[in-house]
């Protein structure tokens, strides 16, 4: 690569260690890259690959046991290894800003918004009696709607959205030159992943700010950057044009990771993912040759030798491969053809008007109202909406760890209504199991996989040990995981194969119905590919019924029959996944719809305000104060009820389904 | 805020009310009856009985305990068997003494503690940081007994600087109180100082790796204002949690230190009451320990809450 004196951050040969144990270990190893200013660039890769390392390389501020060991880092022609402290304090109040993921950890827990804010203008040396309003003005730039009442607030009183336009606004304060963002938009709902997006557009377009931007997620990185570099085991595989990158790809990595993806109309019926086999080389191998030779489906000898340079090709494309030109016809790895299902019309669950209300300091939330919603045996029922919006309360009222306070749960036709989990049948216990988003926490890292599993079978099956231990042997091939894994702990399984456990450990019973709360969302896209595989192969199999919660929309799309909206607790918008993708929407599925980052420009609607809390939810309709749609009076005052509009289509909006789809310009049905 | 007191006043009543029916009831269940147990296998059974009419201790056990407590909740926490003195009397004067010697080692201890922490901390596996740490650790593990006595016999015997007994002559300034009291509180200072000193370095090491840490740094901060604002004010909230629960240990230390270095104070007395079977006495101090571990206990959730936005402000507004 050339790196011109007009670019303002350049990295060359940079090599970054850990020190673990008393060894060091390389975690990034030759890494060039450069930034020209008013550009912006992104890093993907899968975790641990080394993305969260090179910007806090860039950053001077690299954990403890971290040093950069070769290469170097110049912004604006300075080495930043060689800065003194109080010039590195000057780059940082100056030129160079940092966001990462989890706002809520990332502001001071006891100091107030405003005095956190000011700072930026202190070091900055703008007079004191200026600081007040400036901070007001940046606050309002991020949209941060009353900026005087948010100042004297503490971090804790704001939600995760909020706190990220304050962090974004402290670090475009300054105006700086480069901005590096470390996944800014993990964590957050769809809808304002979209905002604080938009907002890093406007706010570039505006200053004309470069950019670092760091994601796992493929399809941000395509919506931000101009050009995109693949990191892979702490090395650079591929760098180029974003547009390039992602259309027309030409590293098997790559390729690979776009397979992985859930996109467009694809649907479970049609075809398997393709995933990436195998794992990311542990940190500091000694590897021959190419480092992804291992994972690759078309390494040739020669790839087991010599380590490829990075070379470059047409199109300002680099690709560290030797065979680029054959990247795009990579062979499958999954074979396409899904697995045959049986479909049943039989209803195992029936959920009707169903509400919950929680106490909270004495006044009620009201987490559930008037949910109707049946899952047929078999089936896949997803259910989308922000956060807060009550899913995984239904969830749990389903699992029978809420007890509604009106309406009934009806399983396999038994009121299970007033029933908590304890005076449940042990049938009712076993035929309903949960799957979490984060296996870490599900598992007990203390016990062996074969305890964990074990134990599930033994409780739910009331077997022996023995045969418990067998039948934990053959739900870990089921999960295709291998007998080496039984006395593995989970702490030295990777996120994926912990998913695994907890889906193994999910079917100890032969359920009926798995609820599935978010369990592909911490994981990465290969690994997530390979575990909606393995759900469909399993639903296939065992006729299990899922309750697929998700805010995935293209994960959705991909594995649903039917999807169920909630907002506010209840039930939108009910129909086949088919139907409620192809619209016409109810205008808050419309805005969920529009808010995914591989929508086109300039479609997003814009929803106001936040999501209302649920002890105080809107007169009328619950969502008529975020409503791009309100049509007048009767959505402020009557709440509409959910009516079936079409046969198997349900909707909760006062607009009749032919005006909707006129609205949002789709071609009536015949 | 107000309702978070009220609850944990609440809370703390609930608490005494448990440990004096567990206190009561450990009394009555020493095998034999009360007039027995103080008069002894040879008394006649008419003196054994007219002292428990003149004690009480011929009644039913709950109106017993309702006496007690009753008479307690105003004070009077009736008389003891040994020195024939109202109990509260006895409580009252040993309960100053004690608290003296608390604070002379509370006033040394914890500023130390602290700063040794955060030295260590900010030194992070440099010399520094294994002298406080290793330091502080053997200290801790050194039982009172054996340090008061190589104290008493080096600073006291030998070199003379300091006396042998913690008991001041009636009437002393205050500056020859302290000079008694100096000996007797390192025994608790090298104690607590290890404890003190490992939560402050905890809490600082988790601040300085925390986010919010990064955030300032990234800005441009200044270090010690960084250190100062964003790490201590945070870091500093579980010590003060850990500083009043070692009210709890001072007690137990008291015990040893006060019979070592001959003080009056509420260990000593404890120490005394059990061995003579005084059980108005030994009740009564156990009640008024227990009461003084949850006012401190109480005094130091206000004072996290008060300095936690999370508890003082509530939720989100
Ligand atoms: N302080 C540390 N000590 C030792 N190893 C570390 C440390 N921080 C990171 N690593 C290792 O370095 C490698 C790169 O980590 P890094 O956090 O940069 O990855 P990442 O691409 O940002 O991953 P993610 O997508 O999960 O954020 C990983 O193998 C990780 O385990
Ligand atoms: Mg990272």
């Amino acid at each position: 690569m050339v790196t011109t004196t007009d670019q303002l951050l350049t990295v060359e040969n940079l090599g970054i260690e850990y020190k673990v144990g008393t060894e060091w270990k390389k975690a990034v190893r030759d890494v060039s890259f450069s930034i020209g200013s008013g550009e912006s660039l992104g890093l993907v890769g899968e975790s641990g690959c080394g993305k969260t390392t090179v910007a806090m390389a860039i950053m001077h501020y690299l954990p403890r046991n971290g040093r950069v060991s070769e290469g170097s880092i110049q912004l604006a022609g300075r080495e930043i290894g060689e800065l003194s402290a109080s010039e590195l304090r000057r780059m940082r109040v100056n030129q160079v800003s940092m966001v990462y993921q989890d706002p809520g950890k990332s502001l001071n827990p006891s100091i107030r918004i405003g005095r956190q804010v000011a700072d930026v203008f202190e070091l900055m040396e703008v007079p004191k009696d200026e600081w007040d309003g400036r901070v007001i003005d940046i606050l309002r730039k991020v949209q941060i709607a009353d900026p005087e009442r948010v100042v004297r607030r503490y971090p804790h009183q704001l939600s995760g959205g909020m706190l990220q336009r304050v962090v974004i606004a402290m670090a475009i304060a300054s105006e700086p030159e480069l901005l590096v963002l470390d996944e800014p938009t993990t964590g957050l709902d769809a809808t304002v992943e979209a905002e604080v997006l938009d907002l890093i557009s406007n706010l570039r377009a505006e200053t004309g700010t470069s950019v670092l931007f760091i994601s796992h997620s493929l399809a941000v990185i395509r919506k931000m950057c101009d050009r995109v570099g693949v990191l892979y085991a702490g090395r650079l595989l591929a760098e180029g044009p974003a547009e390039a990158i992602f259309t027309d790809p030409r590293h098997p990595y790559t390729v690979g990771l776009l397979r992985s993806l859930p996109t467009g109309e694809l649907s479970r019926n049609e075809a398997q993912l393709d995933t990436i086999p195998g794992t990311l080389p542990p940190l500091g191998a000694e590897i021959q040759g190419c480092i992804y030779a291992d994972r690759c489906p078309i390494v040739q000898d020669v790839c087991r030798e010599e380590e490829p340079d990075l070379v470059a090709l047409d199109g300002n494309r680099f690709s560290r491969c030797f065979f680029p030109e054959r990247a795009p016809d990579l062979p499958r790895v999954v074979a396409p053809d899904p697995p045959v299902r049986q479909r049943s019309e039989e209803t195992l669950l029936d959920i009707s008007a169903t509400s919950k209300t929680f106490e909270q300091e004495g006044s009620p939330v009201f987490a559930l109202k008037d949910v109707d919603l049946s899952i047929r045996i078999g089936e896949t029922v997803a259910l989308v909406g922000e956060s807060g919006s009550g899913k995984s309360t239904l969830a749990k009222v389903i699992l029978g760890i809420h007890v509604p306070d009106e309406g009934a749960v009806i399983q396999l036709g038994e009121d299970v209504l007033h029933d908590s989990l304890h005076s449940r049948s042990g049938e009712e216990i076993r035929s309903v199991q949960m799957v979490f988003q984060n296996p870490d926490s599900a598992l007990n890292r203390r016990h062996s996989v074969r305890r964990i599993i074990g134990r599930a079978v033994q409780r739910l099956r009331g077997l022996g040990r023995r045969g418990s231990h067998d039948r934990a042997r053959d739900l870990l091939s089921e999960v295709r995981m291998g007998h080496q894994h039984l006395t593995a702990k989970p702490s030295h399984l990777s996120g994926g194969l912990k998913q695994r456990v907890a889906i193994a450990r999910a079917f100890a019973g032969s359920p009926a119905l798995v609820v599935l709360d978010e369990p592909t969302s911490a994981l990465d896209v290969s690994v997530q590919a390979a575990i909606i595989n393995l759900l469909a192969e399993l639903q296939a199999e065992e006729n299990v019924a899922y309750l697929f919660i998700s805010h995935d929309l293209n994960v959705v799309r991909y594995v649903a029959d039917r999807v169920a909206v909630m907002y506010l607790g209840r039930l939108m918008e009910v129909g086949t996944a088919e139907r409620i993708f192809r619209g016409p929407h109810h205008p808050y599925s419309e805005a969920l719809l529009s808010a995914a980052p591989d929508r086109e420009e300039g479609t997003r609607i814009r929803l106001k305000g936040e999501i209302p809390a649920a002890s105080d939810p809107p007169p009328g309709c619950s969502f008529q104060t975020r409503c791009h749609r309100k049509i007048g009076e009767i959505c402020e005052t009557v709440e509409p009820p959910l009516t079936e509009a079409e046969p198997g289509y349900s909707i909760r909006c006062h607009i009749p389904i032919d005006e909707l789809a006129a609205l949002q310009q789709l071609v009536p049905q015949e | 805020m107000t309702r978070f007191v009220l609850r944990r006043i609440g809370l703390a009543l609930i608490t005494l009310f448990l440990l004096s029916v567990l206190v009561f009831i450990g009394t009555q269940l020493l095998p034999g009856d009360v007039g027995r147990r103080v008069l002894g296998p040879f008394a006649t059974q008419e003196a054994v009985d007219d002292l428990n009419a003149r004690l009480g201790t011929d009644r039913a056990l709950i109106v017993q305990y309702g006496d007690w407590i009753g008479g307690a909740v105003q004070g009077d926490l009736g008389d003891s068997i040994s020195f024939s003195r109202p109990v509260s009397e006895l409580l009252g004067r040993a309960l100053r003494n004690s608290a003296k010697l608390a604070v002379v080692a509370f006033v040394i201890v914890v500023p130390l503690g602290v700063f040794g922490g955060i030295m260590a901390a900010l030194r992070r596996g440099k010399p520094t940081d294994r002298l406080i740490t290793v330091g502080g650790l053997s200290a801790t593990v050194i039982p009172e007994f054996v340090s008061g006595i190589v104290l008493i016999i080096v600073f006291a015997v030998w070199l003379d600087w300091f006396p042998g007994t913690a008991t001041p002559p009636p009437d002393s300034s205050f500056i020859t109180q302290l000079h008694h009291l100096i000996l007797p509180a390192i025994p608790l200072v090298l104690v607590l100082f290890g404890y003190i000193s490992r939560i402050t370095r905890a809490g600082v090491i988790e601040a300085l790796e925390s986010d919010y840490v990064r955030t300032a740094t990234l800005k441009g901060l200044p270090r010690p204002t960084v250190i100062r604002r964003e790490v201590l004010r945070n870091a500093l909230l579980p010590t003060i949690a850990v500083v009043a629960s070692q009210v709890g240990y001072l007690i137990g230390g008291l015990v040893v230190v006060e019979v070592l270095f001959n003080y009056q104070g509420i260990g000593r007395l404890l120490f005394d009451a059990a061995q003579k079977a005084d059980f108005p006495l030994l009740a009564g101090g156990v009640l008024v320990v227990g009461a003084a571990f949850q006012i401190s206990m109480l005094l130091a959730d206000v004072a996290y809450s008060l300095l936690n936005p999370r508890i003082r402000v509530g939720g989100k507004a």
